[in-house]
This record gives C-alpha cells, structure tokens and sequence, in this order.
C-alpha cells in the first residue's frame, strides 16, 4: 500500500500521503503509527511526501534516499539506513515551514485537564526526554517536537506522532518501564542515535482536543546538577521564545501580537535538574499552585 | 491509483478561474500541490478571489490559498523596507541603480507583483561603480555568501552578476548586476543602452530606476529560456502580466521587436511570446510573431523545441510530471548551462564542479 496509493497520515492540523517502495519503512510505521485512525478517501490531502533513491546509482551502490514534498527536497539525501528518521524530519520540516496560520515553536507541549505545559529549549537540553517522562506519568502527548500556537485563538494544535530520542536519552526512557514502544535504534545519523517512541493510545485517540497553554517550562538537564527553579520574567520569556519560534520572521507582526498573548498567559520558569526524581515533582509542584 | 495527470490544471485555473466552480477534492487538492511547487499559489488566490471562486473551495484548499496569499503580502512589504535599506546604502555613490524583475515590478506597484514571493533582489549598477557599490553594500551589512576562491573567480571574471549577498541580520539575498546575460554567453547587448532607456520610479522609491517597458519583457525572457525552468511557469504568468498591460499600446510592440532585434535577442523573445500565448493566452499581434520569426532562428527543428518547452513548463509536481518532463528539465539544465558559455569554458566550469567541489 505505502508504494502504491501511498500512505495517509494526519500530521497535526494537516493530512499527509507518504509514499515509498523502500524496504523496511512499513514496518517501522506499522510499529509506531499503529493506533492512528486510516483516513478515508475522500479526505483532502494537504502534502504528498515521498521517499526514494535520488538516482540510480544511488539505488544500488552505497544506497541513499532523499525526501521529495511536493516536487521540493528540503534536505540533502541520507543513508538508506536513516530512512524513517528522515521521514519523521521531513514531517516537520512540512508542518514547520507551511502552518503559517500558528505559531510554529521549536518545543514539546504535554496536556492534563484541557491545559498545557509547554517546554521550551535548544536541541541538547533534555526536552524530548523529559516529554516522554512526563507522557510515561499521565500528561497527554501533544507534540515532542513542533508547539503549534494557534493565531487565531491561542490554543495548541496537537501534532500526535512518536517522539523522537537521542543517544543516552533512548536507554534512560527505555528504562521507564515495558509498556513503553521503541522502534528500531538508528545509528550515524547527523544527530547521533535516534530511536522513536510510539505515542501512547489515549494521544492518539484525542488528537483532535486542542489545548489552552497555562505553563512554560525552560528545561536544562544538566549531568549531577541539583535542582535549580526559578521564575522567569516576561520580558526574558518572550525574547527567548522569539529565538525557538521558527516562523517568527515569516510571520512578522502577526506572529509578535500572537506570542505577546502566550506569554501573557502562561506562567514561565526555568529547571535546571539532572534525574526525573527532581524535576516531575517540582513540575507538578507548579502546575498545582497555579494562581 | 496514481492521480489523473493534470498536467494542464494549474495554467487553466488561472486563466479562465470560474472553471473552478466544477472542481471536486481530487482538482482542489492537485491544484494545491502543484501551485506550491510552481510557487503560484497566491497569485492563484488572486485570481480565484476576482473571480469570486474562492467560497466553493474545499476549506481544506481555502487555507492554504490564504495563507499563501499572507505570506506574499509579508514579502511584498519586506522588499519595500529592503529598498529603503539599499537606497540608504547606494544613494550617496550618486549613481543609477536599476531594478531587475520582482523588485522592479513591486517598485511599479505592477500588478505582476501582487502575490509574488521574492527569493531576492536583483539591482543593475554600472560596471564601473561594481566597486564603490559593493564597499558600500558591505558596510551596510550585504555580506558575500559565495566565499570559494573558485565562485569568486567565476562569477567576477564570466558572469553578468557579482557572487550573491546576503545580508547578515536578515538574511535576504541581492543580486547585484552590471548587465543582463553573462558575457560568456556570446551575446553582448551594451549596458550603456540600458541604462539610458531606464526610466525612474516615483514616490519615495524615485531613487531607483527601472529598466524600459520593452527592455523589462525582454530581461525576463532571456532571464527563463537562457535559464533553468524551476520557476518557469510563474516567469511566464509574470510575463504574461506584463504584455497583458504593455500590450494595449501599438506602440509598444514596435518597439519590442526593434529593441530585440537591436539586442540581438529575438530568439528568446520569441519564444517566450509563444510559450505565454500558448499557456496563458496571451494576446501578441501576429505580425510581431512574423517579425521575430524572421529576425531570430533556431538551429534545432521547431518540434524539439517546442516538445522541450512543452515539458519543460510543467508544474514540477508528480500530478504533472512523467519521465518525459523529467527529460525535458534534463535537458533544459544542459541547454542553459551550453547557452551561458562557450564549450572549453563549460568543460573547465564542470570538470572543476564535480571533481573539485566538496
């Protein structure tokens, strides 16, 4: 099916159609996209990506795949070894650079009672690890990667899809428990390992339930830090929050006015910690003694 | 099931939009695609909004149109604070600066810019002021993105542009040229007559210049078919904007074939002329084809060329595309390549491309 009429997948607040003869890439979606509704036909898909050898040559000798959206290659091809994590790149790549009517923020968003946690970060800092953590103790998945801010109302658009993991992070997720779904560990990628995680059943069923942020969190892992919170003023939380807005120069005036009225909304602090035992109490802490 | 392909779907919805009303999700969807990667998607929102189509669309279709159609009044408005910034720069050189394509368009208030996005700015100086201006452009934050001793090498000493700039804050890319085809290419039309049918804007841009009415569509022309074809359906819907508007004057035709003919540039006149009246339905008086017809002939047989252009003028979209199209981009990219310089040149410029070039 994936080679022929192609794959349909919702990816946030667009349908997607992936297609790919590539051996292998099925199974990983099967494991990790295995709880996400099949669309219908008459569906109106929003991006065709496929996945295939950039030539012949390629096809055969030191084999390579590269991405092709619509007729665009956004990135140089990769080992066919990199396959689905080039996929789930290129699957951001699509969302970040055309849901111009959001806010499109480099950072994961968790839910619990209709509201959102959003953690904010540069790569490195720990911030898909601790998502995971925080989805493995109850919060609903949201997004680990892309937090789409809605223009129009303020509300976060969920992007249900596995949340990705680098290197140490993959062992120390795997630790939480079984009942967590790791696909296959991809090695030598420009990132280092990745492995994904399938996102968890209850995501899944409620990707349609957007959500109204009330807490930003600046997370920083540090190795044998001790646990460091502190509240960050509104001033700093808003131009850190310009720098992971990936769309903010597209977006101009409109996208300043829309995270003018995130940051008013929401509570931000910055952790410093270096275990889960530190920083999911202190997160809950903050959650609870909302104002 | 691979979709139906539509290879036409595009270029018909922006000529006569009211077709639309008869579109299902398939024609919505395809037309989607293929105006993102014809990048014409707001220029499709423009004509779709005249013709009040836009309410039978899909919401699905709605919002990509409309985003689309946001984003370019984002550029549109970026390239007028650009201008101010290069005014600043270039205005106490006390020389002309030209606008070239998109940011001349915009500087006309054409409506061939509404809905255009601008992946540069392209401006002409005179080449003796290539110096001053570039001094001038550095300090004011244009910063050389072509840093190889070999793209300095090729574009100071064969091409008609020095390497591009980008600016170090914003990041936008200028362009800036001292005449319109690459002197390697063999045809030299002389700057100087440029320049002097140039004709200055108005208001607070009136420090710029643009290139003369027939000059302009003849800049264009040379700029697609001496060029590559990624963006060549949208060159065209630009073109056949201008001649749409030029066109009604007698007088300007006149003038186009004397001018091509005088820059020894019929040929590429002349096939984009016919390639916009065959696509958008452009009105050209047909003596303007006999004309050209006789001042500019191809060596290669009429059917390749136009089976090449034919191709070649897709949407690069799968809805759109075959292995045949996929040749014709081939060998257009050959074609422009043999076109810009001389053979010993271009096996020089390759050889050192794909052995030396990281």
């Amino acid at each position: 099916m994936l080679s022929e009429t192609g794959l349909l997948i919702p990816c946030g607040p667009f349908c997607v159609r992936i297609r790919s003869r590539l051996p292998g890439l099925a199974k990983e979606l099967r494991l990790l996209y295995r709880d996400f509704p099949v669309l219908g036909e008459d569906t109106f898909v929003d991006f065709e990506v496929q996945l295939r050898s950039p030539n012949l040559l390629r096809k055969f000798f030191r084999p390579q795949i590269s991405l092709d959206c619509d007729g665009r290659i956004p990135f140089k091809p990769l080992p066919l070894t990199q396959a689905f994590p080039m996929l789930e790149w290129g699957l951001n790549w699509v969302i970040s650079s055309h849901a111009h009517d959001h806010l499109a923020i480099h950072g994961a968003v968790v839910e619990r009672n209709g509201q959102c946690l959003i953690l904010a970060a540069d790569p490195g800092s720990g911030k898909s690890t601790l998502c995971a953590a925080l989805v493995h103790d109850g919060w609903r998945l949201l997004s680990d990667e892309l937090t789409l801010v809605r223009l129009e109302d303020g509300l976060v658009q969920p992007i249900v899809r596995p949340i990705s993991l680098k290197n140490q992070s993959i062992g120390v997720v795997r630790a939480l428990g079984n009942e967590i779904v790791l696909g296959k560990v991809c090695h030598d990628t420009a990132k280092g390992s990745i492995a994904h995680v399938r996102p968890p059943l209850q995501s899944v069923l409620s990707m349609e339930q957007r959500a109204l942020p009330t807490l930003l969190v600046f997370p920083r892992y540090r190795n044998g830090a001790s646990l460091h919170s502190v509240p960050e003023g509104k001033a700093q939380a808003l131009l850190e929050m310009t720098r992971h807005t990936f769309n903010f120069p597209v977006l101009a005036g409109a996208g300043f006015e829309a995270l003018g009225r995130l940051i008013d909304q929401v509570r931000a602090y910055r952790i410093e910690y270096s275990s889960f035992d530190q920083v999911i109490p202190e997160i809950d802490r903050l959650w609870l003694n909302s104002p | 099931m691979k979709p139906r392909a539509t290879t036409h779907l595009l270029v018909d919805t922006l000529r006569v939009p009211e077709i639309a009303f008869s579109y299902g999700v398939r024609e919505w969807e395809a037309l989607v695609w293929q105006s993102r990667s014809a990048e014409l998607m707001a220029q499709l929102y423009v004509a779709l909004d005249k013709a009040d189509v836009l309410a039978a669309a899909p919401a699905a279709a709605r919002r990509h149109l409309t985003i689309a159609k946001t984003i370019a009044d984002k550029h549109t408005a970026a390239i007028e604070s650009e201008l101010i910034a290069l005014r600043e720069a270039l205005e106490p050189l006390g020389m002309p600066v030209v606008l070239l394509k998109g940011a001349a368009y915009c500087g006309l208030q054409h409506h061939a810019s509404l809905g255009r996005l601008f992946n540069d700015i392209d401006i002409m100086v005179p080449k003796h002021a290539l110096a001053a201006a570039e001094e001038r452009l550095l300090w004011a934050g244009w910063l050389p993105s072509h840093t190889s001793a070999y793209d300095q090498r090729y574009y100071r000493n064969w091409m008609h542009e020095i390497p591009p700039l980008e600016h170090k804050h914003r990041a936008t890319v200028l362009d800036v040229h001292h005449t319109i085809l690459p002197p390697t290419s063999g045809i030299k039309p002389d700057p100087k007559d440029l320049f002097e049918a140039s004709i200055p804007l108005s208001g607070n841009l009136s420090f710029f210049r643009v290139l003369g009415r027939a000059d302009m569509v003849i800049h264009s022309a040379c700029h697609l078919f001496f060029g590559e074809f990624h963006k060549g359906l949208r060159d065209l819907h630009d073109l056949h904007l201008l001649l749409s508007d030029f066109g009604a004057e007698e007088q300007f035709w006149r003038d186009l074939v004397a001018r091509a003919n005088a820059l020894n540039l019929a040929l590429p006149l002349l096939d984009a002329l016919t390639q916009c009246n065959r696509l958008y339905h452009t009105q050209v008086p047909a003596r303007v084809f006999a004309d050209l017809g006789r001042l500019g002939t191809s060596p290669y047989p009429t059917f390749l060329r136009n089976w090449l252009f034919e191709h070649a003028l897709r949407p690069v979209h799968t809805s759109a595309f075959g292995w045949t199209t996929w040749l014709a981009h081939r060998a257009v990219f050959v074609r422009s390549h043999w076109l810009r310089m001389p053979l010993p040149l271009l096996l020089y410029h390759l050889t050192y491309k794909v052995f030396f070039t990281k």
